[in-house]
């Protein structure tokens, strides 16, 4: 194996956030230095997810298999188009939310080794955005687990713990299934490299065991991206933690459920494209409403936007369900604008917190009259989630809509139209409870509004407006962005690109 | 032998799943161990047992003669008791937080995520820190 660039690329978002993991780690006495290295590895895995992003977008899929290795018997990392801009989605929206952190994070939390843990979080992520291999990305999957996990009960609160109790068992139950069903893929086919998977189930002459195992995977990654049967450990815990914690679990962790789902049902699991349909049209239509419904009845902010995170995979859902080309690049594309909407609308509600001291819609008001930047920031972030023209949301479900419509299954396209006017709904209540009627006066835990320093005035609302700006992007430069979108769907449309991508680099 | 193992692994899943659905915290702890003891039987079982058939390569040939043990599952047997190992002690730590914390080991005890407070005066509510 010749070093080259594109190599290294691919192993840059892994080896930068271990790095300064290890470092942080060993410093972790030295509050000073751990944040100084630590934000030197944050710009440079942004850096480097950029250009792994370049790289990509230029030259097709790039693989690097471990160790020099030919391909099924080493470990692969690959990165076609919809890998790497999930790569880039961590790398900006951890650059993000890391800076909000440093106005959120209490100094015992940091001593607590909340910048290690972070970075490891990263490190998973990535991982599991890039490895081309099945037991890999059960080691992906436990290394987000295990630092989501410490990260939920950094405060060891009440609430915290209990939340954990609920994400811990339920969590480690899906990995076991997931274990498990790896564990009999492996003794039927002889294999854990994807697209040697892809390969040799091309021609398996047992469809039922096929079908027996794509329903394992299906129950876990979707207790991991939280569709609906599955999703109960989600609103018991997500709003628990700090709300810089609550943003980029809602940003990354749901979204590698739903990456995994998308990628072993568009390479692997392709023989019977009838039987995966007619069980994700039905779980994506269920998610979308239950999730929706859920949210429609909570007054406590961060329960309400932790519902609007199922309701909003069942949308993801959906465009693998359809599978066409066109449903797929939907997908990608309202993949990272729910990953903008859905963190801006969460840091809004951290910023209201610092401000009302409460994240409870009943006792907030006022908003309007005493920040009128913040609350324009909200109504392009909660328009967007309820997907009006002319904000990114809508182009993106106008796509899924209209794919739904071409492929004639109207049923999940009647839901998404529905769920799309209570998401409205549910914004509209945050709206009018939050930002327009006046304060209760018969609430005395309100206290009045605090003036935050300039330093942390500024570090709360940057990642925020660099959200807003990025929304903003995506709905001038929307017909490029699905371009792109639509390349990385017809990339998992067409899995032979995949695998030869992967078996030329057999030396 | 494939078949007892077959019926040690069902049994054990069983288990595991009868004492999560309990609930007491130990139990559920004691039913994710099984879970995982399982999961790694599974892996073991499913690929193919083999006896007495070491994957060496004899002297002077390329390839290991023909019946031989397939030692990829046991790295990932080994791997995945390894992160299991981990998962496990980290959930006992917690679970003994969760005891310490609310005193109880009554899982139906704990419903302050669940239930929602709508009297404004007992709102929880997080604290501010400058720095």
């Amino acid at each position: 194996m010749n070093i080259n660039s594109a190599n290294i690329l691919l192993v840059l978002p892994i080896i930068v956030p271990l790095t300064t993991a290890s470092l942080g780690l060993l410093l972790y006495q030295y509050n000073r230095v751990q944040f100084i290295i630590t934000l030197l590895g944050m710009f440079t895995h942004f850096l480097s997810a950029i250009m792994l992003f370049a790289h990509v977008t230029q030259n097709g899929i790039i693989t690097v298999t471990m160790g020099n290795w030919p391909a099924p018997f080493g470990i692969s990392l690959v990165a076609d188009q919809f890998s790497a801009i999930m790569v880039l989605m961590v790398g900006i929206m951890g650059l993000l939310v890391f800076i909000f952190a440093l106005a959120d994070i209490t100094k015992t939390q940091i001593q607590y080794g909340f910048h290690p843990l972070y970075q490891v979080l990263l490190m998973g992520v990535c991982g599991a955005f890039l490895t081309g291999d099945l037991f890999n990305l059960y080691v992906w999957f436990e290394v987000i687990l295990i630092t989501a996990f410490v990260l939920l009960v950094l405060e060891g609160k009440r609430q915290q713990i209990e939340g954990a109790v609920k994400y811990v068992t339920l969590n480690l139950v899906a990995s076991f299934v997931f274990l498990s069903a790896i564990g009999i893929l492996y003794g039927k086919v002889g294999t854990l490299n994807l697209a040697d998977l892809a390969l040799k189930l091309e021609h398996f002459d047992e469809p039922h065991l096929i079908s027996t195992l794509s329903l394992m995977f299906i129950v876990a990654f979707g207790i991991k991206a939280g569709i609906f049967p599955l999703f109960f450990w989600l609103p018991a815990s997500y709003h628990t933690p700090r709300i810089t914690i609550t943003t980029i679990f809602s940003a990354l962790l749901t979204k590698v459920g739903v990456y995994a789902l998308i990628r072993m049902f568009t390479l692997v699991f392709t023989q019977d494209p009838a039987f995966n349909q007619q069980i994700f049209i039905l779980l994506a239509s269920l998610t979308m409403i239950t999730g929706v419904l859920g949210a429609v009845a909570q007054y406590d902010v961060r329960r309400l936007l932790s519902f609007h995170i199922i309701s909003q995979i069942g949308y993801l859902i959906m465009g693998l369900a359809i599978a066409t080309s066109l449903s797929l690049a939907a997908s990608i594309f309202f993949m990272v604008h729910v990953i903008f909407a859905k963190s801006a609308l969460f840091l809004i509600s951290g910023i209201i917190n610092r401000l009302k001291h409460t994240y409870n819609l009943k006792a907030m008001g006022d908003l309007y009259v005493t920040c009128p930047a913040l609350s324009i920031m909200f109504i392009v972030a909660a328009l967007s989630l309820a997907g009006l023209p002319p904000f990114p949301g809508f182009f993106a479900k106008f796509a899924l809509i209209r794919a739904g419509l071409e492929a004639q299954h109207s049923v999940v396209v009647i839901s998404a139209l529905c769920v799309s006017i209570l998401t409205l709904y549910s914004m509209i209540k945050i709206w009018a409870e939050a930002f327009w009627k006046t304060t209760p006066e018969n609430c005395e835990t309100v206290t009045p509004l605090k003036t935050l320093s300039i330093k942390s005035s500024f570090l709360l609302h940057m990642p925020l407006i660099s959200l807003v700006l990025l929304m903003v992007a995506m709905t001038v430069w929307a017909n490029p962005l699905f371009e792109l979108s639509r390349t990385a769907a017809e990339q998992l449309i067409n899995p032979q690109l995949y695998i030869e991508a992967v078996k030329l680099s057999t030396p | 032998m494939d078949i007892v193992l077959a019926f040690v692994i069902g049994i054990l899943f069983a288990c595991a799943l009868y004492l999560m659905m309990r609930r007491s915290m130990i139990k559920v702890v004691i039913g994710l161990a099984l879970l995982s003891q399982a999961a790694n039987l599974l892996i073991f079982t499913a690929a193919g047992l083999h006896r007495g058939d070491p994957p060496l390569i004899p002297e002077g040939a390329l390839v290991p003669i023909a019946p031989h043990a397939d030692p990829l599952p046991q790295a990932l047997v080994l791997t995945a008791i390894v992160i299991g190992f981990g998962v496990l002690a980290f959930t006992l730590v917690l679970f003994q937080r969760v005891y310490m914390i609310i005193g109880t080991d009554d899982l139906d005890q704990m419903r302050s995520t669940d239930t929602e407070s709508t009297d404004l005066k007992t709102l929880p509510q997080q604290e501010v820190h400058e720095h």
